[in-house]
């Protein structure tokens, strides 16, 4: 046991469990205020696992858009877990049914801090601290979330839409590495605003969503940009941590 | 809540997954093609700008300059000083509440 905890992808993925599994708290306090029901958040927590989808689901749905459009935001969203899924797969090499385990905890910070270290052993086992451990938190933090957002009263009062704002950029701003991904972003939320008194409520998501393919679909920049997950648990210059898509992989 | 969304729930979970376990399954040069790792990327930033713009000023279908506004900014500056996610989110709820309390909002 002492071993284990000796090694420093156990200990990386430990704290960036807890980091990551605290913010929960206020995925649960806001989706909550967004108009979801307890189980409903907990469902989300449980089985959807991925805060950035998470939290666009519930940002369509309180922002007056209608499940269908929450649903294909989240699913947008979500597109780049598969990307982690091969780099992990290729990484891991995890057995069936393991595999099933593995696919679900593939997220950010798993996905950063496994590719964040260069023998297997270690690999291997930063993912599964890191995924396992932000499984845990992260759905006891969204449950004490939801219930305690539940016991606030009215969401406004508090700057609840306002810290729903401050999330969004949160998950956002480790993201914006370099002029394009700042062109990105600026023009996909400039379209979002044009967009809003136009089409119904959460469509001008998808809207800029097209407009974000399109561009990635042209563009001639570096290929992983975006990609890289929004946690750096190396954030000492570690080699390749924020760079799952990069040729660090072996 | 409606039993609508519940509907919505589930589905977008059980894709959620399915999208996870097919980076899992697929044959790894499918999906590290390099225009697919781009849209991927792209759509990755995309969308989280057009959630936080969405959020920052939309109230239905209007576009509303209010309190929020001052939570994105005090939430860019907590970020510009390295604060940690949960802290940058107190902060945005704590400027977007005092401009209401102050009436500014």
């Amino acid at each position: 046991m002492r071993r284990f905890w000796a090694s420093p992808a156990v200990r990386i993925g430990a704290s960036i469990s807890v980091a990551t599994g605290l913010y929960g708290i206020s995925f649960g306090a806001l989706a909550v205020a967004s108009g979801l029901s307890v189980p409903q958040t907990l469902a989300l927590s449980l089985l959807m696992f991925t805060g950035g989808s998470q939290f666009a689901f519930i940002g369509v749905i309180s922002g007056g858009g209608t499940g269908a459009a929450a649903f294909g935001a989240a699913t947008l969203l979500g597109l780049r877990n598969a990307v982690y899924g091969t780099q992990i797969n290729r990484m891991l090499k995890t057995p069936w049914p393991l595999k099933l385990a593995a696919a679900h905890v593939t997220i950010d910070e798993s996905t950063a801090t496994a590719v964040g270290q260069e023998d297997p052993a270690e690999q291997r086992r930063g993912f599964w601290v890191a995924g396992v451990g932000v499984f845990v938190l992260w759905n006891t933090f969204s449950l004490l979330g939801a219930i305690l957002g539940g016991a606030l009263g009215d969401p406004a009062r508090w700057g609840l839409d306002g810290a729903a704002v401050a999330a969004f950029l949160g998950l956002l701003w480790p993201r914006l590495k370099g002029r394009e991904p700042v062109a990105i972003a600026v023009v996909c939320a400039l379209v979002t605003v044009l967009a809003v008194p136009h089409l119904p409520p959460g469509i001008p998501i998808l809207v800029a969503g097209l407009v974000a393919a399109v561009w990635g679909w042209i563009s001639h920049g570096r290929a992983d940009e975006g990609l890289e997950p929004d946690v750096d648990p190396y954030p000492s210059g570690g080699h390749g941590a924020t760079d799952p898509t990069g040729g660090e992989v072996r | 809540m409606s039993t609508g969304l519940w509907f919505w729930i589930l589905l977008a979970c059980a894709v959620a997954f399915l999208t996870k376990l097919a980076g899992h399954l697929v044959p790894a040069r499918l999906l590290e093609d390099e225009r697919m790792t781009r849209v991927a990327g792209a759509l990755t930033i995309g969308l989280l700008a057009s959630l936080v713009a969405m959020n920052t000023v939309s109230s239905g279908q209007d576009v509303v300059l209010d309190a929020r506004i001052g939570a994105l900014v005090a939430a860019a500056i907590a970020l510009l000083l390295r604060a940690p996610f949960l802290v940058v989110v107190l902060v945005g709820a704590g400027a977007a509440a005092l401009l209401r309390l102050t009436g500014m909002g």
